[in-house]
């Protein structure tokens, strides 16, 4: 007999018994899956961001099933997906906002004062933790794109040295807010139509010298608003979307142009 | 022959200790030793894969392997033995114990791959250990390793209360903590029978 043949069989006679014993063990240790579980699975995106606050989508699918998260707790899918998902559950989806990211900085390279210039690992975090900051400004964007790669959907990239969401992509997974270290990025409502791109914290003219386009706190927009939905606090202007109706005479008014038409 | 198993246990368990001395399933040992609850009963999962898989291993070993001189495929027939038994306990876990099955999470499959227990599997084989003798080893050095998560997890419990340098923090003050546990149990290599 040949040595290899013998081998060859041995290994192969011990791994089919073994898998006829995988296979029995398997079919009488079946956990019945709940069916529906499975089906709104199958409309959720798949792609495990957790912006749901559960340990990705398989997770996700088991909360609703059970009814401990809602039929609309997919931020990602929005109200396509808790549509569908309310039609398995035979629950009526509460309308849920769609979020959009919103960068909160203008100060693109023709607007704010260059101050530095940082040569080192290309990533927000490290940039921050060198303490410099490239602009004269400390509160603005560093356009190294920290945000860029924590987004999954390819929806942000770098113009001239600032983060700009592309709002048809953004599905407001809340990656890139967490990815920021300046703290610039907000999701805000998708029908918003109106939003402050600044986050300059300091007086008006120290805000002045470093960035032509940053909120200098004048409050001249808490006054033109019928509605009280603007806010300035520590010298940034802030708008409540629950009140604001987009009749855009805050931003008609801003001397620094600093709210932006969306 | 009582005395000689007594002996086999506290030499797998404490002596050769299969994580602090021989450094074999750590990936395990430091994946999952943050709660002393979820180690013990990865511990207690170790326990039983380790103790049938050393039965079977031998049994195939003795049975099969040797009389057909093809010990030298012990490696992979071990391997093949190991990996269904993790997966009857996965899926024997999931059915009766899915509180259990989801606090394992990743680490049960893990022990498909975990070297210590094909590691115990062929360490039998080399001291030459009966079918008795190597139940009996497997079973003291899946509680060695039991002892080792546990006493790990526990020291990480207290560390997650306690004011660390930040550069030590996370990984590193584990990995320190491991280290000084190894030495300690460097110890019980002066006990001599």
């Amino acid at each position: 007999m040949y040595p290899v043949l013998i081998a060859t069989v041995t290994v192969a006679v011990i791994g089919f018994v073994m898998g006829m014993l995988l296979i029995t063990v398997g079919k009488k240790f079946k956990v019945e899956v709940d069916e529906k579980e499975l089906a709104v699975r199958e409309y959720l995106p798949g792609n495990n961001c957790g912006a749901c606050g559960y340990a990705g989508c398989d997770a996700m699918a088991a909360a609703i099933a059970k009814g401990e998260a809602p039929v609309s707790g997919c931020p990602v899918g929005g109200e396509p997906v808790a549509e569908k998902i309310s039609q398995i559950m035979g629950v009526s989806a509460e309308a849920q906002e769609k979020k959009v990211a919103y960068v909160k900085c203008l100060g693109s390279c023709e607007h704010t004062v260059n101050r530095s210039n940082y040569i080192g690992i290309h990533d927000c975090a490290a940039a921050v933790s060198s303490g410099l900051s490239p602009w004269e400004c400390d509160f603005g964007c560093l356009g190294f794109g920290s945000c860029v790669a924590a987004c999954q959907f390819g929806g942000i990239r770098i113009q001239n040295g600032v983060a700009v969401i592309d709002r048809t992509m953004c599905k407001g997974c809340g990656q890139c807010v967490t990815a920021c270290p300046k703290h610039l990025i907000e999701l805000i409502p998708a029908k918003a139509s109106y939003a402050v791109r600044c986050s300059n914290k300091d007086r008006g003219p120290v805000v002045k010298k470093s960035c032509d386009v940053g909120c200098i706190g004048c409050k001249l927009c808490v006054k033109q608003c019928e509605h009280d939905a603007i806010t300035v606090e520590n010298n940034i202007a802030h708008i409540d979307y629950d009140k604001c109706v987009g009749c855009g005479k805050c931003a008609e008014k801003c001397p620094a142009k600093a709210i932006e038409m969306l | 022959m009582n005395s000689s198993l007594i002996l086999i246990i506290i030499t797998t368990a404490l002596v050769d200790n299969v994580v602090l001395s021989q450094f074999l399933g750590i990936c395990s040992f430091l994946g999952v030793s943050k709660q002393i609850k979820t180690s013990a009963s990865l511990g207690v999962a170790v326990i039983f894969v380790m103790t049938i898989a050393s039965a079977v291993a031998s049994l195939l070993y003795t049975f099969i392997l040797e009389p057909l001189n093809l010990t030298y495929l012990n490696t992979i027939v071990f391997i093949l033995v190991i990996a269904t038994l993790v997966q009857i306990v996965e899926m024997f876990l999931k059915k009766t114990a899915p509180p259990l099955y989801q606090a394992l999470g990743i680490y049960l499959p893990l022990i498909t791959t975990n070297c210590a227990v094909l590691g115990v599997a062929l360490t039998n084989v080399q001291d030459g250990y009966g079918f008795v003798e190597s139940v009996v080893a497997g079973f003291g050095t899946a509680v060695g390793y039991t002892i080792a998560i546990v006493l790990l997890a526990g020291i990480r419990e207290r560390i997650d209360e306690s004011a660390i340098p930040a550069p030590f923090r996370g990984a590193p003050v584990v990995l320190l903590s491991a280290a000084l546990m190894s030495i300690a149990f460097m110890g019980f290599s002066g006990l001599s029978f």
